[in-house]
């Protein structure tokens, strides 16, 4: 008998060679035209001289960085006003249900909008990418803040901490699970206005490349943006998992 | 009942003053009039949308959509996830391809649906149907995951042959799950439709918003965006009270299964 963690790792490995069989097979045949889907090879070798040959990396890193900074800006914005209405119970009476009602609105729907008022441009972008990716770590900040433990509230009370010392000792402390869920969240919503942003603006960017290759029918470098862009959200989404690990140690 | 009242006065309270800031503040500076607009300016904007049909024939296009693409994204991601929850080989095959497919985040596939479809209802709704093929596959893989041993011991013991162990043990017994998924893959399947038409597809609510923005029309803009947030809102609160008013009786944490 195998051992079970290996047989994972053989399985793991013969699923993603299935998957590239099948889909060499496909094209090979013929079966889905090559305009729409080009073979595994071609699409490795677009892949292999955007990477080696440094024509997608000014895309990938333009991407990358306008989803970091967004995503980054709209933590901090999300973390200070979450827990500012969190630590009140009157300011979330008052805010919560105008935030539930925001909260299942397409983040997209603001881009006509920011492009009103802000005009088409990268500043737009950000704006959005903040804006999108500001609510779930806001909801989620809320939320921590709204579930601290009674007694603690209570100690609090005993030791008549200020509201200020309230959010940084109690609060910010047990919210942050809750705040680091929030944020992974909040990456992915980033990465997804970053790319939208860069479909209509045409701001440098893989968005911006993928389309290009869309418009002049060049399948093999679509699809190597594609597998970019999964690899960002794949690899950001990791990382965010093993830092939540690190951080979220202590609590056992 | 009073403090329920007080509650649901205190949440109104807010948007209100928003509203009526914001009115206030366009009487007296009618500058930002390309960009921005009054809510009464929005509300009368609104009524004319919805008294001409564009607004409905708009919300149409939108809801097929989405209601199309989560249709296919449901079946292929319930079936899916029920082979890699009954058989242990394939849950191991397929763990890293669907670790390696799920992140590619929906909007990439934008411009390849663009360029496979052109325009129209397919390109929208093959996008919504990728996007919502992957909760369907992850929760209802968890849901049968979670089905008391028990149950499936008893189904053994009664000679269930698995076709039938799936649609009176299984089936049953994830359906509380399963519901959930669907609550939250309608609200994913409006998301990506919007934001599809707002990126390429020039139809329904997102070209409305879009339209109007380029007409200089705010006021239908944020009418289209006002009535985009109603809707996800309603959508989602009545899926809600159905979902408490079909499983309450069977969930064991209570009524609500809502993450």
């Amino acid at each position: 008998m195998i051992r079970s963690r290996t047989l994972d790792i053989v399985l793991g490995v013969a699923g993603i060679l299935i998957l590239l069989g099948l889909w060499h097979l496909v094209t090979s045949y013929e079966l889905i035209s090559r305009v729409f889907l080009p073979g595994p090879a071609a699409t490795f070798r677009s892949l292999e001289r955007g990477i080696v040959e440094g024509a997608l990396l000014p895309q990938t890193w333009a991407t990358i960085e306008r989803m970091l900074q967004g995503w980054l800006l709209a933590s901090v914005v999300a973390i200070a006003i979450g827990s500012l209405i969190g630590v009140s119970s009157t300011a979330r009476a008052y805010l919560q249900p105008t935030l539930e009602f925001l909260r299942p609105l397409p983040a997209s729907a603001i881009i006509p909008v920011a492009i009103a008022v802000v005009g088409l441009s990268w500043k737009m972008v950000l704006f959005v990418v903040v804006f999108g990716s500001v609510w779930p770590t806001l909801l989620a900040t809320v939320h921590g803040f709204a579930h601290v433990e009674p007694r603690l509230v209570e100690v609090s009370r005993l030791l008549q901490m200020s509201r200020l010392a309230f959010i940084f000792k109690i609060g910010l402390p047990n919210a942050v699970p809750d705040i680091l869920a929030g944020m992974r969240l909040s990456l992915t919503v980033a990465l997804i206005l970053a790319v939208v942003g860069e479909l209509l603006t045409g701001e440098l960017g893989l968005g911006t490349a993928v389309l290009h290759a869309s418009r002049q029918y060049r399948a093999d470098d679509l699809y190597a943006g594609i597998i970019l862009l999964g690899v960002i959200g794949l690899v950001s989404n990791y990382g965010l998992a093993l830092a939540d690990k690190r951080i979220l140690a202590w609590k056992g | 009942m009073t403090a329920a009242l007080a509650r649901s006065w205190r949440g109104w309270l807010f948007p209100v003053a928003v509203l009526a800031a914001a009115e206030l503040w366009f009487a007296f500076n009618p500058i930002l009039s390309d960009t921005l607009a009054p809510p009464s300016k929005i509300a009368r904007d609104g009524l004319a949308m919805l008294f001409d049909g564009s607004l409905l024939k708009a919300t149409g296009q939108t809801l097929v959509s989405a209601a199309a693409g989560l249709l296919i994204g449901m079946v292929a991601g319930t079936a899916a996830g029920f082979a890699i929850g009954l058989i242990r080989t394939a849950e191991r095959t397929a763990a890293w391809v669907v670790e390696l497919l799920r992140p590619i985040p929906s909007v990439a596939l934008i411009p390849l649906a663009l360029l496979t479809f052109g325009y129209g209802y397919r390109m929208e709704y093959s996008v919504v149907s990728w996007a919502t093929f992957w909760p369907f596959l992850i929760l209802t893989h968890n849901a049968l995951r979670q089905i008391d041993v028990r149950l499936i011991e008893v189904s053994r013991l009664m000679g269930f042959g698995p076709l039938k162990r799936i649609w009176k043990i299984m089936l049953p017994a994830a359906a509380p799950r399963l519901f959930t998924a669907l609550r939250l893959s309608v609200g994913l399947a409006l998301v990506v439709a919007v934001t599809v038409e707002i990126a390429a597809n020039p139809q329904g609510l997102g070209l409305g918003l879009m339209r109007s923005q380029e007409e200089l029309q705010p006021g239908r803009m944020l009418a289209y965006l006002i009535w985009l947030g109603v809707l996800g809102w309603a959508i989602n609160y009545f899926l809600l009270l159905f979902e408490i008013r079909l499983f309450a009786h069977r969930t064991p944490h209570g009524g609500s299964t809502a993450p």
